[in-house]
């Protein structure tokens, strides 16, 4: 790809990207939310035609205006959000739209799903044609999009963020298929806002920052300060470190649940947070770890074990009585589960302190925009207005912005589920930043997270899950390192 | 190299799809459980004989046929609230054209009709993006206005013989035509859905758009087809009442749309789009008609038949419902 310009109206927001794609090569693509990554990567498939610049696959200039442009000329995409039909087989997912003809014309679902078991055993997966997508783990699914693009004969793969909702060991498998497909002399552009990932997995970087390419290089003569130097700019990324916020061991406990089990995988998990402690939830995915989440904020109910907020028993029936005895769930998906994309950054902020902004029984548009306001400048949601709908806003703003509805709402205790997933580096120290501020304020904070730095950057204590039990309980200080943290959550421990 | 990935369908995966196919496939409990009811308190009333079953078929042909094409439009996750009144038109369209030019204008006015408003339809939901239930809900009140404004509320007599042998006066030998018709309807829609590409791309469209979008389907144009074939099949179901009644009459088929897309619902089509169970719709179509049958061999008069027949609709969607 040489000098890519993309402008939406009269905004570029790709400045002349060059980018050349080796077949056989895993080229990583960084950068923070909104340096052009996604846009980039549109422009490659076809969503968004370019502005000026010319794109070559194999020597040969294409024009891509169209996703049909895009596969024809041998790029396939995996997408972030996956775009499967749930309600189909994965047989007949891989070949939609290209459906294998029998006799007479009609579409012969027996050679798909042949072709299907082919593909998959090249790949060394076992997965069931024959299954309805969504049958299977989400793991699976990004098997079957890769599987689709290569029937595609897709030539250059793109991976937006692959391991996003992958546990370490499906990790691990998605690392060695890349490894089978580099060695078909398949060219995969990967990417990840995950450092270590790509140190691991790929051979060259780009690195995007305002619409320009501010490193192109192989990865190996890199440093992960160096990459996470070019992609926040000067600013430093120091902020990932622990910081002793001076705790009292003899604050009140606010939160304790004692072998708490529900009607899913969690089994007996048993925790104490006392105010002024962000306490850490670790443990792989499936292990538990949401829905105790869940639980906690009375969106399940616990078939065994107690729950004390406040040293008070609790058995909360609804979401809205967790609410009410100050308990605030950020959920994992901000999309699905956290906000209203459709609506504006003002209605989602004050959308559950509603009760709140009246006057004379009917809402007050003085003290709706007072609120938002106050809460945009407080947090700092970069929005030009924050009437314009959520939908524009990059997923760090509108991780923001569910965070400070939720403060907002002055809980006690606040739960977070993978806060910071999708989330570029800086927002994310300042996530971490207003997480701390708001235990330091006596309140109580249990935070759920995959990435362990974040989580050892933020937690006082951290509580291991395994397989729905609590497993082990580590005090900041008892955590050498990341790797230490990882084997115990791997059950690897001696 | 690579180390396999040994993914097999999980058990609980396995088990909440047993108990989902359960729930999918209600209509068919329902159908047997009310056949047999029926059967055993109304045996003696004459339920069971074979010229009542024969009648169930042909009062329900009208309903399936349609009913067949709704189940497109809803896998589609879109919906065609207009197609009771295409019904009526059509039957009076295809009328006063048999009458005044003869039987093949008269066929091909009756089609062109539903083709034409199932176009509108299409392309007002397809390019300018309005909701179909909105553009249909217009569409319902417009065709019906039509039919009876062209035919200054008169019914339309059919005297041409081939024309009711056609559609649905006739039999061949103990078979009659309009089961004909049902058969063929059902199998066609079954092969489109199941074995053609089109059937793909509607379930694609319905199931997620956005991943249709990106797989190269051109959803604009599926949601154009089926709200097409949906009215060329509500007018195949008006030119049936015509041929049936021996008259068109702009009253036909009226309210019809609600028995349809109950039928489709019931026989397990997802209202949300991506599952289209064409089987399941022809014997949701059949249960209306068994109850509508049942309920007047049983002596209850009309509003006591419609209490019965909601309460029981009521009853099968929320035990076919997904959670």
């Amino acid at each position: 790809m040489r000098a890519i310009v993309k402008s939406f109206g009269p905004v570029a927001v790709l400045k002349s990207v060059d980018m050349d794609i080796v077949a056989g090569e895993v080229h990583a693509l960084a950068g923070e939310n909104g340096a052009g990554k996604s846009t980039l990567m549109k422009v490659l498939q076809g969503v968004h035609p370019i502005t000026s610049g010319t794109i070559a696959v194999n020597g040969e200039a294409v024009d891509i205006r169209n996703t049909a442009d895009a596969e024809k000329a041998g790029i396939g995409m995996v997408f972030q959000e996956f775009s499967l039909i749930p309600s189909m087989t994965v047989a007949q997912n891989i070949f939609l739209n290209r459906e294998i003809k029998g006799a007479g014309g009609l579409i012969d679902d027996r050679a798909a799903e042949r072709a299907a078991k082919e593909l998959f055993d090249g790949l060394g997966v076992h997965i069931d044609p024959r299954a309805r997508v969504e049958e299977l783990g989400t793991a699976y699914w990004q098997l079957v999009e890769i599987a689709k693009a290569l029937a595609k004969n897709a030539s250059v793969l793109v991976m937006d963020e692959p391991t996003a909702s992958l546990a370490k060991h499906e990790v691990e498998n998605l690392f060695n298929l890349i490894q089978t497909l580099k060695s078909r002399g398949i060219a995969i552009v990967y990417i990840s806002h995950r450092m270590d990932e790509i140190r691991r997995v790929a051979d060259r970087i780009t690195v995007l920052r305002d619409g320009r390419v501010v490193l192109a290089a192989p990865v190996a003569e890199l440093s992960a300060a160096g990459i996470i130097e070019a992609i926040i700019g000067r600013r430093l990324a120091s902020d990932l470190i622990y910081r002793d916020r001076g705790l009292t061991v003899d604050a009140p406990v606010l939160l304790a649940a004692e072998n708490i089990a529900s009607s899913t995988v969690l089994q007996s998990v048993s925790l104490t947070i006392r105010a002024g402690e962000i306490v850490g939830l670790a443990g792989l995915m499936g292990s538990g770890r949401t829905e105790f989440a869940r639980v906690v904020a009375g969106m399940d109910r616990p078939t065994k074990g107690t729950l004390n907020i406040d040293g008070k028993r609790m058995r909360f029936a609804t979401p809205l009585a967790a609410q009410n005895a100050g308990v605030a769930l950020i959920p994992e998906d901000r999309r699905e589960q956290g906000l209203v994309l459709e609506h504006s950054v003002s209605d989602n902020l004050t959308l559950p302190v509603l009760h709140r902004l009246k006057s004379k029984g009917l809402l007050s548009p003085r003290k709706l925009r007072e609120l938002t306001e106050h809460l945009v400048g407080r947090f700092a949601v970069k929005v030009a207005d924050p009437y314009s709908p959520m939908s524009q806003l990059s997923g760090g703003n509108q991780q923001k912005v569910v965070v400070a509805k939720w403060i907002n709402t002055e809980p006690r205790i606040l739960v977070m589920d993978e806060p910071t997933a999708g989330v570029d580096i800086g927002t994310k120290t300042e996530i971490l930043d207003i997480v701390r501020d708001f235990a330091s304020q006596g309140n109580a904070v249990l935070f759920i997270s995959s990435e362990l730095p974040e989580l050892l950057a933020v937690a006082d204590r951290i509580v291991v899950i395994r397989e729905g039990r609590s497993d082990s309980e580590l005090a900041r200080s008892d955590v050498q390192s990341e790797e230490h943290l990882q084997l115990i959550i791997q059950g690897e421990a001696a | 190299m690579s180390s396999p990935t040994t993914v097999v369908r999980p058990s609980f995966a396995s088990r909440v799809v047993t108990r989902l196919d359960w729930r999918s496939n209600i209509i068919y409990i329902a159908f047997v459980v009310v056949f047999i009811l029926f059967a055993i308190f109304l045996g003696n009333d004459g339920f069971l004989s074979a010229n009542n079953m024969l009648n169930i078929v042909r009062q329900t042909a009208t309903i399936s046929i349609m009913a067949v094409a709704m189940t497109f439009v809803i896998a589609t996750a879109e919906i065609d609230l207009s197609v009771g009144s295409i019904a009526g038109l059509a039957s009076v369209i295809t009328a006063m054209a048999t009458t005044q030019f003869g039987l093949v204008p008269g066929i091909l006015a009756g089609l062109l009709a539903g083709a034409v408003i199932g176009a509108v339809n299409g392309g007002l939901v397809a390019l300018l993006k309005i909701p179909s239930f909105l553009v249909t809900l217009g569409m319902l009140g417009l065709a019906a206005g039509l039919a009876q404004w062209i035919t200054s509320s008169a019914p339309q007599p059919i005297t041409d013989r081939l024309y009711v042998m056609i559609f649905g006066g006739g039999d061949f030998g103990p078979v009659p035509g309009l089961l004909v018709w049902t058969i063929v309807a059902v199998a066609v829609g079954w092969l489109v859905m199941n074995r053609t590409g089109l059937g793909r791309k509607v379930l694609a469209t319905g199931g997620n758009p956005t991943a249709a979008a990106y797989t190269g389907i051109n959803t604009a144009r599926i949601k154009f087809t089926v709200l097409l074939i949906s009215g060329v099949a509500a007018a195949v179901a008006g030119m049936l009442y015509a041929g049936r009644l021996e008259s068109g009459r702009f009253q036909w088929g009226q309210g019809d749309e609600l028995t349809v897309i109950a039928a489709v619902i019931l026989g397990g089509t997802s209202l949300f789009g991506g599952r289209g169970a064409i089987i399941g719709t022809l014997f949701g179509s059949l249960f209306m008609g068994l109850i509508n049958n049942g309920l007047i061999l049983a002596g209850l008069d009309v509003a006591q038949q419609q209490v019965v027949r909601g309460a029981i609709i009521i009853a099968a969607v929320a035990l076919s419902r997904k959670k």
